[in-house]
């Protein structure tokens, strides 16, 4: 399962490596145009880079985030909230403070130390990434190009009909159409769109109005969202809507072959590409 | 090695190069300007130094947000931690008639206040929010004297970079920067909500510090030291919370 790996790992060459030999070979033929462009790499390198930026983030403000609620597993709405007034809700966990009345006799170690630091370290590195592949992804075309819904699913209808057509082929397990693995088909945009700018934007705005300092500089930023409480509450629960993402993305990424997607992601190239016929590509995820 | 290859090295080359000047030269400033936090160090040292950098830029006088009388909550939650020490139940059985605040460090009056004498300095109340780290808050009306009075009553030197703080425990001790210590809304805290501060709300002294988080609105408060070196207090890190993992900087 390595090999592959490995191989790519060092393969600087513009050719790539036949799926499961382990010995990576870089034969100096030179490369037409037209064979560069058919080889060109599957991600370019400021999205690999910045997803794996993300992934590490995510993980680390999944982790130290769950830690932090650990101490407060109550959530309200409005501006303010705490153990004398009624929760929204409660998760039910026992807490790392004995002030929370959780039903439960025992009380949690305490997160908040460890968890706090490295939240905040995390975000800014979700943040730097993001504004890279931000700047980049605008610059260059990116997102209207590759995220963006092509020309005719744009409109409602339109939209509509396209994604139709693509989950019946995901419930047919049908073999992709012929775009192949090389597009992203319009589900994948509107999935893609909508974490890239709406939900991970709503998460930093959620978490920025939690900031005394920074409402007190811009106060409509937690005056909007109805209040400190309610921006604590939305922050927890986009954090589900993000894991779901991630959930469906890993289970599409491993339903068209999970090592072939992750080697795209790494190394820009896809294993298909080179180990099957120009046409037979599989769906990208 | 082809062209692109080479050509894609050296462009790399010049950015990395151009990262680490342009970050050499962001330290500098940063460090001119006052812009690193004691707890720079470590692992999490760049994300703490960025975000009191970039907090300071954008929001440095901005004041801390207040609220309408209406919205004072009616059931306010004191995380109650009652000294239980000797000295204080003295002074609490003494109804607080003996507490006393030193004030010394980079001053050139050093002076030790009672709560009459801080009582007979200007007097402020402001209506903000307590916010906890553990993410629970409340807003109540504070009472008390800006600290900034207290400081020009005791002739701070402008030298001075961080004002220390102490409770009485012996062992809870925070620091701020001049921009919360000179932020009019900082109130050495005597009263809330129209009484005397309640002991499990900080009474009879606390220092309400809304710009950040409630653990560095200390209560009990008996010392405070001005101070141009932060490093030669306790670990160096500007509070007791960065060794228990909790981050010098709390306005998030």
């Amino acid at each position: 399962m390595l090999g592959p790996w490995f191989c790519v790992g060092f393969g600087a060459s513009e050719v790539g490596c036949p799926v499961g030999v382990g010995v990576c070979y870089s034969p100096a033929v030179p490369v037409t145009a037209t064979e560069r462009k058919a080889k060109a790499p599957r991600h370019a390198a400021v999205v690999r880079v910045t997803h794996w930026l993300t992934v590490i983030a995510f993980v680390a403000l999944l982790i130290s985030g769950l830690g932090i609620v650990v101490s407060h597993p109550r959530f309200y709405l409005g501006e303010v909230g705490n153990v004398n007034t009624k929760p929204l809700f409660t998760i039910p966990i026992p807490a790392s403070r004995d002030t929370v009345p959780t039903g439960y006799h025992t009380v949690m170690p305490d997160f908040n130390g460890w968890g706090r630091y490295l939240h905040f370290e995390a975000a800014w590195l979700l943040v730097i990434a993001a504004l890279v592949y931000g700047v980049w992804g605008l610059w260059t075309g990116h997102f209207r190009r590759n995220l963006l819904p092509e020309r005719g699913e744009r409109t409602w209808r339109g939209f509509w009909k396209a994604c139709g057509l693509v989950m019946k082929r995901y419930l047919r397990r049908a073999p992709p159409d012929a775009s192949g693995g090389r597009r992203y088909n319009v589900v994948q945009r509107a999935a893609y769109l909508l974490v890239i700018f709406v939900v991970f934007p709503l998460m930093i705005w959620t978490g920025l109005a939690m900031s005394p300092a920074f409402t007190g500089a811009f106060p409509m930023t937690v005056i909007l969202l109805g209040g400190r409480q309610t921006a604590r509450t939305l922050h927890f629960l986009l954090t589900w809507v993000l894991v779901l993402f991630v959930v469906a993305h890993v289970v599409m990424v491993s339903l068209v072959g999970f090592w072939s997607r992750v080697r795209g992601m790494i190394t820009g190239r896809s294993t298909v590409l080179e180990s099957e016929s120009e046409e037979g590509m599989g769906e990208s995820a | 090695m082809s062209g692109i290859s080479r050509r894609k090295l050296i462009t790399t080359g010049l950015a990395a190069t151009a990262g680490v000047g342009g970050m050499a030269v962001a330290d500098r400033l940063a460090r001119r300007y006052g812009l690193i936090p004691p707890d720079d160090k470590g692992i999490y040292g760049p994300g703490e130094t960025l975000t009191y950098a970039v907090q300071r830029v954008l929001a440095m006088h901005a004041p801390a947000r207040q609220f309408p009388r209406s919205m004072i909550s009616k059931a306010p939650f004191a995380n109650e931690t009652v000294p239980t020490g000797a000295a204080f139940k003295h002074l609490q059985a003494g109804g607080f008639k003996d507490w006393k605040l030193v004030v010394n460090g980079l001053v050139e009056r050093p002076t030790t206040f009672s709560l009459t004498d801080l009582k007979s300095l200007p007097k402020k109340s402001e209506i903000t929010e307590v916010a906890c780290e553990e993410g629970w808050s409340y807003i109540a009306e504070w009472i008390g004297t800006p600290l900034h009075e207290v400081l020009r009553e005791v002739g701070i030197s402008p030298k001075t970079r961080y004002i220390v703080y102490y409770a009485i425990d012996g062992v809870i001790w925070e620091s701020i920067d001049m921009g919360d210590a000179l932020n009019p809304q900082t109130l050495l805290t005597y009263g809330m909500n129209n009484g005397d501060l309640p002991v499990g709300f900080g009474g009879p002294l606390r220092l309400r510090v809304p710009r950040q988080l409630g653990y560095k609105s200390v209560k009990y408060v008996i010392k405070m030291t001005a101070t141009d070196d932060i490093k030669k207090f306790g670990d160096g890190l500007g509070s007791v919370d960065p060794g228990g993992g909790y981050a010098w900087y709390a306005g998030i």
